[in-house]
């Protein structure tokens, strides 16, 4: 295993090296981005990419933007990277506002979507291309690549170029390059989304290998939730541009604060409560059909008449007798790890179950069944909207 | 706070909007004085269209621009049935043998200098005068077809790259004969790159100078051989007249072409 | 009864063959009037002058000896002919100049265009077109309007007083030069915006993030991926401009001769088709040289470090 060192290469002193400024006192946060506006087109065309985003990204961190095409996840990566530059607003990099620099002049690379490989290059030749262009000795740069190389085990293509290799090669190309000139914090747009199912499965947990190897902060953008959820260390996902909600994958997945996040990672149920007796976190819900369950609220609720709470499927339990609420089946779909046991309840809002398979016994409902639901303490989360 | 621009390279945008000025600046000048009352090219005497006036009471004037438009329409229009055809041969296939041979051929009149052209011809020709008798225009219709050829066949063959097999294929499932199909499907689809490609030709064969000169016989005057005539004399405002009327003509020939190959879409 | 193999290979046969027949009328055409011809030409470097014109069918290689030297009048001595050295000269000079400083010009420019948003790209390609395909005749005549002594340029040195009397410009090779570099300068830029356009400006991204700079970008990245239209435009302005005609006689004037009115000289008062045709298969030499020595560069791949 090959185990590399942030600051080896790139001096941890304050100065510049080749004009690339190196952070003096690396702080606790590696990104800060503060009040961040970026507009695109004037006039009527005016649209906001950004609207007022701040989100401080740690050190060694393996985070995520996460959200829908066109939310603005892809934008704030580009200014990050320098491409494109503020409306309004600061980004620091380890306390230090970059906003103005040109991307020649930041510690921060990138793996971009398509990858950008130099066709006209071979492959070692993209590897060590950023160390050449920092004015590095050429057996440092030597020595660099054929440790890049090793790392994303490329060895043998070393010398092909790179219009001669598969797309999962590339993807490993476009790493190492990016990961060469030690950058302090490494952006990937969309880096899995051209592979297919299998190889995106294995290159997430290269991805993870590597951010651990290193020791980089990683940022990461993704529309895919699965993807998202599995790798990250935290996760911001992002609305038409704003930022709903920064967390764990587990705070992400557990605890929504809005219903698009909710709606966007995994599947809910949604069901309209009235909530009473707030405090620590908690909260009391009383239900349509009139049971009482007690639900943790998000941050930032403001009481009033009427609130969501939510419920995931495999956080409910569906029962033949009385639950906390009551139904009939309406559907029945198998997943082979999990049945989905789809349900009208008498309150008229739908819901869905998802049951985990036995080998040997069915789900034991079927469409027109009449039964209940009931729901644990700690399943059920109420949203701030 | 200092904005860089991706796209941006220092000095790039002032070359170019230079070169653009330059470009067209002695066009300008030159319709500009075609409009001149005085005799003198060097100073204003006013607006008049006496010099148009003039060329166009000049028969030598009208018999070059009639031969020019003789001997570029014909040209243009075997020169593209030609192309085409070869156009047809040479896409769309896996690579055969002459395959290669074939795209040198038909691009080799772009590869000679055209005073080398022009030599060759002014002997292979004096010797088929000889031969036969014959001194027509038939020699500079066989000369300027040749190197259009090539220009013809650019648009077409690009258009014939870009168009989908599939829908060939789809008209042959329909029970379309490979007549049919060509006539029905493959034909109208070509039909922009055909007309892109005819105005080309055309527009070249108006424009050649050097291989006209060394093949024609006497009498044979194209408006641009008759034009250098007359500079070599000295320039008087009728050659900015001529030029002006030729000028439009381009301009209005590659407009249409602008559209006609923009339009592939 | 025939495999299903055989009746494939029978189509693929009978396919070639309407191919071939196809493009027959276009390479027959070609070959009667551009490239056959040709071979006359050399053929005819090796015969003798006739006295008219033309020429006696008698072997001599009296033409080639005369490209590039003179035979003494009275004691039949050879010294180089510097008048024909000079011409050589100065046709590949001019010819080279002209290539670089269209390229020098060309490249910002197709740069510019290829940059523009897409609905402004069009117009700057359309103003490209029409001096592309507005008669050469033409735009040097017009060059000559502007650079001769009562051109516009003469006048207004005078009128602002810089110059007291009037430059001159036309009968010079620089007005040759000027004259070339203003009606190729289209050849140059239309392919390199070709390949300009194509240029995926995300590996320009690429570069930025990589740490280089402005320069660096241009000279590693954009360059080496515009290169095949760098190359075309280079091709297709240096040939023309090696046989260049109409320039130099508007332009040169007849003083300053180039390769091209070198050669007509020898089909018109000359009367020496051998050494016209000779100088010919000379300016076709020249050109196959270029012609490989930028296919060479082209097909080089550069190999650094890995």
């Amino acid at each position: 295993m090959v185990t590399i060192k942030t600051g080896t290469h790139l001096p941890t002193r304050a100065g510049s090296l080749n004009g690339v400024i190196v952070p003096e006192q690396p702080g606790k946060n590696a990104i800060e981005v503060r009040g961040v506006r970026k507009v695109f087109g004037t006039g009527e065309n005016q649209v906001a990419a950004l609207d007022t985003v701040s989100v401080s990204i740690r050190e060694n961190e393996f985070f995520t933007l996460l959200g829908p095409s066109g939310c603005g996840k892809t934008t704030l990566l580009r200014l990050i990277a320098g491409f494109d530059f503020p409306t309004a607003g600061e980004i620091l990099l380890h306390g230090q506002d970059i906003a103005p620099l040109p991307p020649f002049k930041r510690p921060v690379n990138t793996v971009f979507q398509s990858y950008a490989l130099f066709p006209h290059m071979t492959v070692a030749q993209n590897i060590g291309f950023g160390l050449e262009m920092l004015g590095k000795p050429k057996a440092e740069i030597e020595a660099r690549v054929a440790q890049m190389l090793k790392l994303v085990k490329m060895e043998a293509l070393k010398a092909r170029r790179t219009s001669q290799i598969s797309g999962g090669q590339q993807q490993r190309v476009a790493l190492a390059r990016a990961l060469a000139p030690q950058p302090k914090v490494l952006l990937l747009d969309e880096p899995l989304s051209a592979l297919d199912y299998k190889l995106r499965k294995e290159m997430q947990i290269e991805l993870k290998r590597l951010q651990h190897e290193t020791g980089i902060t990683f940022i990461f953008v993704t529309h895919d939730q699965e993807e998202a959820l599995t790798m990250s260390d935290r996760i911001a996902v992002m609305s038409a541009g704003k930022i709903l909600q920064v967390g764990t994958p587990r705070d992400i997945y557990d605890k929504p604060a809005e219903r698009f996040v909710a709606d966007f990672i995994g599947e809910t149920n949604f069901l309209t409560a009235a909530v009473a007796d707030m405090g620590n976190g908690k909260a009391r819900a009383t239900l349509k059909s009139g049971a009482v369950i007690e639900a943790t609220v998000a941050d930032g609720f403001q009481p009033k008449d009427s609130a969501t709470v939510v419920v995931r499927p495999e956080h409910a339990k569906l029962v033949k007798g009385k639950g906390d609420l009551s139904g009939s089946v309406t559907n029945v779909v198998y997943f082979g790890t999990d049945t989905h046991i789809h349900v009208q309840l008498d309150s008229g809002e739908a819901f869905t179950v998802r049951q985990q398979n036995t080998r040997t016994a069915g789900c034991g409902f079927e469409v027109g069944d009449a039964v209940g639901i009931s729901i644990g303490n700690d399943a059920a989360q109420v949203l701030r909207d | 706070m200092a904005k860089f621009s991706i796209k941006h390279q220092p000095g790039f945008t002032a070359i170019a909007t230079t070169c653009f000025v330059v470009l067209y600046m002695p066009i300008v000048v030159l319709v500009v004085y075609a409009f001149n009352a005085a005799t003198s090219t060097s100073e204003w005497g006013g607006f008049s269209l006496k010099w148009f006036q003039s060329a166009w009471q000049n028969t030598q004037v009208i018999d070059a621009t009639l031969l020019s438009f003789q001997i570029g329409s014909v040209a243009a229009v075997l020169a593209t049935i030609a192309a085409t055809m070869a156009a047809l041969a040479t896409t769309r296939t896996a690579p055969y043998r002459g395959l290669t041979f074939k795209y040198a051929a038909i691009n080799q009149p772009l590869m000679v200098p055209e005073i080398v052209t022009g030599v060759a011809l002014l002997i292979f020709f004096s010797r088929v005068k000889i031969f036969t008798g014959y001194s027509g225009l038939g020699y500079l219709i066989a000369a300027h077809t040749a190197f259009c050829i090539p220009f013809a066949y650019l648009p077409i063959r690009a258009r014939l790259e870009n168009m989908d097999l599939t829908l060939e294929r789809a008209a042959a499932d329909l029970y379309a004969t490979p007549w049919q199909t060509f006539r029905r499907v493959t034909l109208p689809l070509l039909w922009p790159g055909i007309l892109a490609g005819l105005m080309l030709a055309f527009v070249i064969s108006l424009d050649d100078v050097v291989i006209t000169e060394f093949v024609k016989s006497g009498g044979q005057d194209t408006l641009p051989t008759y034009m250098l005539g007359q500079i070599r004399r000295g320039i008087t405002p009728e050659i900015n007249a001529i030029s002006t009327a030729f000028l439009l003509l381009s301009v209005a020939i590659v407009t249409l072409f602008f559209f006609v190959s923009r339009k592939q879409d | 009864m025939a495999t299903a193999e055989q009746v494939a290979k029978e189509a693929e046969q009978s396919d070639v063959r309407a191919r071939w027949l196809l493009s027959a009328p276009a390479l027959l055409i070609i070959l009667v009037a551009a490239t056959g011809p040709l071979l006359i030409v050399l053929v005819y470097s090796f015969l003798t002058p006739g006295p008219y014109g033309d020429v006696k069918w008698q072997f001599s290689p009296e033409a080639w000896v005369s490209v590039f030297m003179e035979r003494d009048i009275f004691d039949d001595t050879l010294s180089l002919a510097a008048a024909h050295i000079t011409i050589f000269w100065r046709s590949i000079k001019l010819a080279v100049v002209t290539t670089i400083a269209t390229l020098a010009l060309g490249f910002p420019t197709a740069y510019f265009m290829a940059t523009r948003s897409e609905k402004t790209r069009d117009i700057w390609l359309f103003l490209i077109t029409i001096p592309f395909w507005t008669n050469l005749l033409i735009r040097t005549f017009a060059v000559l309007q502007i650079i001769r002594n009562e051109g516009i340029i003469n006048t207004l040195l005078i009128k602002a007083g810089i110059v007291s009397a009037p430059v001159q410009i036309l009968f010079t090779d620089t007005a040759i030069l000027v004259g070339m570099a203003y009606v190729y300068l289209p050849l140059m830029v239309l392919p390199i915006y070709a390949s300009m356009e194509k240029l995926d400006f995300r590996l320009v991204e690429a570069g930025y993030d990589l740490y280089a700079n402005r320069f660096q970008v241009l000279r590693r990245i954009i360059f080496p991926l515009v290169k095949p239209g760098v190359i075309a435009g280079s091709i297709l302005v240096f040939i023309p401009a090696i046989g260049a005609y109409v320039t130099p006689v508007v332009l040169g004037g007849g003083k300053n001769m180039m390769l091209s009115n070198l050669i007509e000289l020898q089909f018109g008062q000359g009367r020496n088709w051998p050494l016209g045709s000779a100088l010919s298969i000379a300016v076709m030499i020249i050109v196959m040289v270029a012609l490989l020595a930028y296919v060479r560069n082209a097909g080089r791949t550069e190999v650094r470090h890995g």
